[in-house]
């Protein structure tokens, strides 16, 4: 996709506007700033030079009022362009219900994405226009970067958690998604392109594709392939923690803390089950490390946030 | 205290400035060095607060006996280094060689005590990595914890190590150089320098055997 | 032009003879590889920096010469990677942190205070041999086949994906980290005891006030990198999981202890940039710095709050949210002594009389790109804006800004400032000037079109890059030309002043400064007689 050369590249979420907006505001109060210095400089250097016959009686060595303003007054716009950015940051990273999510899975030196339906891209992204989307990324290998210049948003992809960032498209088209933090050889080549569809079309291309089950369905069936039921079911024989609604949940653990569950404690619990164990249960649970990989992964975890709200969880 | 002007090295106007200057350089030289074990023990305390249980049950598997006697080696050396500080001071030469050969023999000991203590930690199947299996005590799920543990145990004890046999070299140069008198042999001064860096190495050990030794064994 | 009037005439009659200088004492190579004089070690720094300064130079020119084209042609990925992993170890820890502290540092610190030598001569010298070595590691390291990790060495790629020579080239920086501390412990305890009577610390010179702060800095930040390094090699060779989570680490671990050394690093090298600034200017503008005070505290509040600050290379990492806003926070305050020292040295050039030789050439251009640096320092530092620049181009140019277009603009200009007092002889000044034009030109062509490109989304560490990016890519390329001609141009022209240039007098700029008072070249001993001091620095005066 060849794409002409633009400073400012195209306005491709909502927060973009508003991100470029506080970079002119930044640009206009650095640039007077240096432009003042290098005025001043130059001014001075012509004014003062060896040879003029300006004016040099009662040279100044401290002007304690004049010293404390240039302290006080950069300091004070400093905070104010702080604050800006702060609250934008936050934005970004503040849970949306209402978000679609979209898994992501960093390795070098590709990108794989997985809708909630089980529609699988390797190397691009679909995603609707004017809807917000949570981006939920981790890496097989080592730390990747999602970055996308026309949302400008950027996230690293981490090895062994999830890291996630939310935006909305706001113009559909496409767009160039790169890997912005150095992962080895092929680090340059691990482009991809984001497509923003219309709702409808994105609808209808959800739809089609390789017909599969969604991901929640998808984790179910490897729930029951990978043995899962076998302890954590209902009328299971065995003594196992109940995993329905666990997302979110409060769970007390053996060794007195209290944590909330999360995607990242599912992961650990399957990966490192002696790690943080539910208090009044035995460390039984075997590790799947190695066995389950990171996409099935994420599926299975959707289908454990799913069981909470849907007895019937298996869709055509 | 002697009214004849001492020598001193040239770059210094006195042997005050210079004495000083050689104990401050000595407390900057300190500083770093804390700065050094200090992301260890900034490990250490991210380990104990996210992983209680399985610190103390990897403490457990250190062996109390030989850390102790360690603890003991080590003090009385830094007491028998502060003794040969003393004896250099007052000109006693003889007893302050004497002295430094016992602080070395003790420092030596202790690095054969940790050497049969490292080689018992091998043979327990202790040393991080895919073979690292402890035995008794602790339970399955606190294996993480456990090995990272070892992982700080291992790293902290081998570098302490390290600091000690510089420490032992330097008291057996000091030993040998306090045969001829100054300004060829050693100073009393350079005894001072190497009694407060003795002295550090013994404070890091007195932070690292609580915390690697002792955590957990009250209550067993 | 008045004199600058001082206390004491510190130079006998016999000191300006030839032959009695400290370069005149002994011509063996042994005089030199086991000299305790300070400003020999100096020199001994000044050749070995030199030499690695040209090795991380063709490392960029490679660089560049690759990116003028959008296509991966001239080498292959791997060797790109290792070029650029080269240029960054090189550059960073074996030319930028001991250039202006081990070089001009050493051989000024003494006579700036009026003392002999350094507290300690002979740790001087083992430093400068810890650093030979540690540099001929890492030279071996790149020599058998290179490290490909980026002087970053992020985790778990160092630790289990990289197949290059990580360890030996991490073994290399341990040693050189090595060699910082024991010169930053000498600058401390050399000027805590060693100042001449009257000597107090507000009297000192702000280079001296710059490569103290420094050292402290140096002495407390670099064993937390020497930890790091070692627990990283630790991973590595026993195969454990301390950073990389398929064996239990935390690789945001290795990303918090590292830049907690590698924040304070760049104020390392940034700090006696400034000092060397602070001694041109006034001299330059015949008039005393403006705000002495505040340009002190200002320094020690750089090397303070530089300390606090790490996290603003982790806000698109996974770090907390909450993290991020007080680093944040911190970063845009860090900002403010550094714009008090950028308006001081502005104000220094009010009501001066000011002439403009190489080396103030060197100082304003230092001002100016020092200053369009540190703006765009807060572009990186709000953290909305950070989630769009970090990891792109737009980076690349602030530290190169700042690095380049600071320290190494600095580094020349104090090498031309105190030429005559080193060497004894006066260089070209015409040749001066025109270096000083060509690589200001030449940095600016190379750098500044890479804010546009980060801007516009061009990520670091590419070797090959989309097509739209071209044209931009190709000036900063020319650019780099420019200034490695730049480069160039000091070593023919200084070279010949040792043998061909005018005999140097003791203090041709007419400085105030206690090692203007020593002959060109001074003595082994610095001083005939040690100067007691009565007033302040930057006794200047235009009228």
């Amino acid at each position: 996709m060849t794409v002409p050369f633009h400073v400012l590249p195209a306005d491709g979420a909502a927060s973009a506007t508003r991100l470029d907006s506080l970079a002119l505001c930044l640009l206009l109060l650095t640039g007077a700033v240096a432009l003042g210095v290098l005025v001043m400089m130059i001014v001075f250097c012509v004014r003062y030079r060896a040879r003029s016959k300006a004016d040099r009686s009662h040279v100044p060595s401290r002007d304690l009022p004049v010293e404390i303003a240039w302290t006080a007054i950069p300091m004070l716009l400093f905070l104010g362009l702080y604050a800006w950015g702060a609250i934008d940051y936050a934005a970004l990273y503040r849970p949306d219900p209402a978000a679609t999510p979209v898994f992501v899975v960093a390795k070098q030196w590709m990108w794989k994405a997985e809708h909630r339906n089980g529609r699988r891209e390797v190397g691009q992204l679909h995603l609707p226009l004017g809807r917000p989307v949570r981006l939920v990324l981790t890496s097989q290998d080592v730390i990747h970067s999602f970055f996308v210049p026309a949302f400008r948003i950027k996230q690293d992809a981490v090895p062994g958690r999830y890291t996630s960032i939310g935006f909305t498209p706001s113009k559909a088209g496409e767009y160039e998604l790169f890997c912005a933090e150095y992962c080895g050889t092929e680090h340059a080549m691990m482009t991809g392109r984001i497509v923003v569809l219309p709702p409808a079309e994105y609808g209808r291309w959800l739809a089609e594709g390789p017909r599969q089950p969604g991901m929640a369905a998808r984790g179910f069936a490897l729930f029951r392939q990978y043995g899962c039921s076998g302890c954590h079911a209902a009328g299971s024989s065995v003594h196992a923690p109940d995993l329905t609604n666990l997302l979110g949940r409060r769970v007390h653990l053996q060794d007195g803390r209290e944590i909330t569950a999360d995607e990242a404690y599912v992961r650990d619990s399957i990966y490192l089950p002696r790690k943080d164990v539910v208090a009044g249960y035995e460390p039984i649970m075997p590790s799947f490390a190695g066995q389950i990989g990171e996409e099935d992964l994420l599926a299975i975890i959707e289908y454990i946030r799913e069981s909470g709200h849907d007895p019937s969880t298996e869709r055509p | 205290m002697s009214t004849v002007k001492q020598p001193h090295a040239e770059q210094f106007t006195s042997r005050e400035q210079q004495s000083f200057a050689g104990t401050f350089g000595m407390w900057v030289f300190i500083a770093s060095e804390l700065l050094f074990f200090g992301p260890l023990l900034f490990g250490y305390l991210y380990l104990r607060v996210h992983y209680p249980e399985a610190s103390a049950a990897a403490s457990r598997h250190t062996d109390y006996l030989l850390g102790t006697s360690n603890t003991a080696v080590l003090l009385t050396s830094s007491f028998l280094m502060a003794l040969a500080g003393h004896a250099a001071e007052s000109g006693q030469r003889p007893r302050a060689m004497r002295l430094l050969w016992a602080v070395a023999a003790l420092g030596f000991v202790f690095l054969v005590l940790k050497g049969w203590e490292y080689h018992k930690d091998f043979q327990e199947n202790l040393f991080p990595g895919p073979g690292f299996r402890p035995e008794h005590g602790g339970r399955l799920q606190q294996l993480p914890g456990m090995q990272l543990f070892f992982i700080l145990y291992f790293v902290a004890t081998c570098l302490h190590a390290v600091h000690l046999t510089i420490g032992i070299l330097v008291c057996l140069a000091m030993a040998w150089r306090l045969r001829r008198p100054p300004p060829v042999g050693v100073s009393a001064d350079a005894i001072e320098y190497a009694g407060l860096y003795w002295h550090f190495v013994d404070v890091v050990w007195i932070f690292l055997y609580p915390l690697l030794y002792l955590v957990g064994r009250a209550g067993g | 032009m008045t004199r600058p009037q001082s206390d004491l005439s510190l130079i006998e009659e016999g000191d300006t003879r030839p032959g009695r200088s400290y370069l005149s004492e002994g011509w063996t190579l042994g005089s030199w590889l086991g000299t305790r004089d300070h400003k020999r070690i100096a020199l001994l720094y000044a050749a070995s920096i030199t030499l690695f300064f040209f090795l991380g130079g063709i490392a960029a020119a490679l660089i560049r010469i690759e990116l003028a084209t959008p296509q991966g042609d001239l080498v292959s990925a791997d060797t790109y990677n290792k070029l650029f992993t080269a240029h960054g170890v090189i550059m960073v820890w074996l030319f930028l942190i001991p250039s202006i502290p081990s070089v001009l540092g050493n051989f000024l610190m003494p006579m700036m205070i009026g003392a002999r030598d350094l507290a300690f001569p002979r740790l001087n010298l083992a430093s400068w041999y810890l650093y030979m070595l540690g540099g001929a590691i890492v030279l071996w390291a790149l020599l058998a086949g290179g490290v490909d990790t980026g002087w970053t060495f992020y985790t778990p790629f160092s630790t289990m994906f990289s197949n290059s020579h990580v360890v030996l080239a991490l073994v290399g920086v341990l040693v050189v980290g090595f060699s910082s501390i024991l010169t930053g412990l000498n600058f401390i305890v050399t000027v805590h005891t060693m100042r001449a009577p009257g000597m107090g610390w507000f009297r000192l010179p702000l280079f001296v006030w710059a490569n103290y702060a420094t050292s402290l800095i140096l002495v407390l930040a670099t064993p937390v990198l020497a930890m790091t390094l070692v627990l990283v090699a630790v991973e590595r060779l026993f195969q454990v999981g301390i950073f990389d989570p398929a064996l239990g680490g935390d690789p945001l671990l290795f990303q918090h202890l590292f830049w907690f050394y590698s924040h304070p690093a760049v104020y390392i090298m940034v700090l006696p940039a400034m000092g060397v600034a602070s001694e041109i200017i006034p001299c330059f503008a015949r008039r005393p710095v403006f705000g002495y005070r505040f340009m002190a505290y200002a320094i020690l509040a750089i090397g303070v709050i530089g300390f606090l600050v790490w996290g603003h290379h982790m806000f698109v990492s996974g770090q907390s949210v909450y993290a991020g806003m007080v680093f944040s926070l911190l970063s845009f305050m860090v900002a403010v002594p550094s714009a008090i020292k950028v308006f001081n040295w502005t104000a220094t050039l009010y009501k001066g009389r000011i002439s403009f030789s190489a080396p103030m050439l060197y100082a304003l251009g230092f001002v100016g790109l020092f200053t369009i640096g540190g703006l765009t320092g807060l572009f990186l530092a709000a953290l909305a804006l950070d989630v769009h620049l970090s990891d792109t181009y737009f980076v690349v140019a602030h530290f190169h800004y700042i690095m380049v277009g600071g320290s190494v603009m600095a580094y020349l200009g104090g090498i031309h400032f105190w030429w005559p007092k080193i060497t004894g002889r006066m260089y070209s000044e015409a040749w001066g000037r025109l270096a000083a034009v060509v690589i200001f030109a030449g940095f600016n062509l190379t750098f500044f079109p890479q804010y546009l490109l980060g801007y516009a989304g061009m990520p670091r560490r590419y070797h090959s890059y989309p097509e739209e990016f071209q044209l931009l890519h190709v000036l900063s390329s020319a650019g780099a030309v420019t200034l490695a001609i730049g480069y160039l141009m000091p070593l023919g022209y200084l070279a010949w002043s040792l043998r061909y240039g005018r005999p140097a007098p003791p203090n041709p700029w007419q400085a105030t400064g206690l090692e203007w008072q020593a002959a060109s070249p001074p003595p082994v001993h610095n001083f005939a007689q040690l100067p007691v001091v009565a007033r302040g620095p930057y006794a200047y005066h235009t009228d």
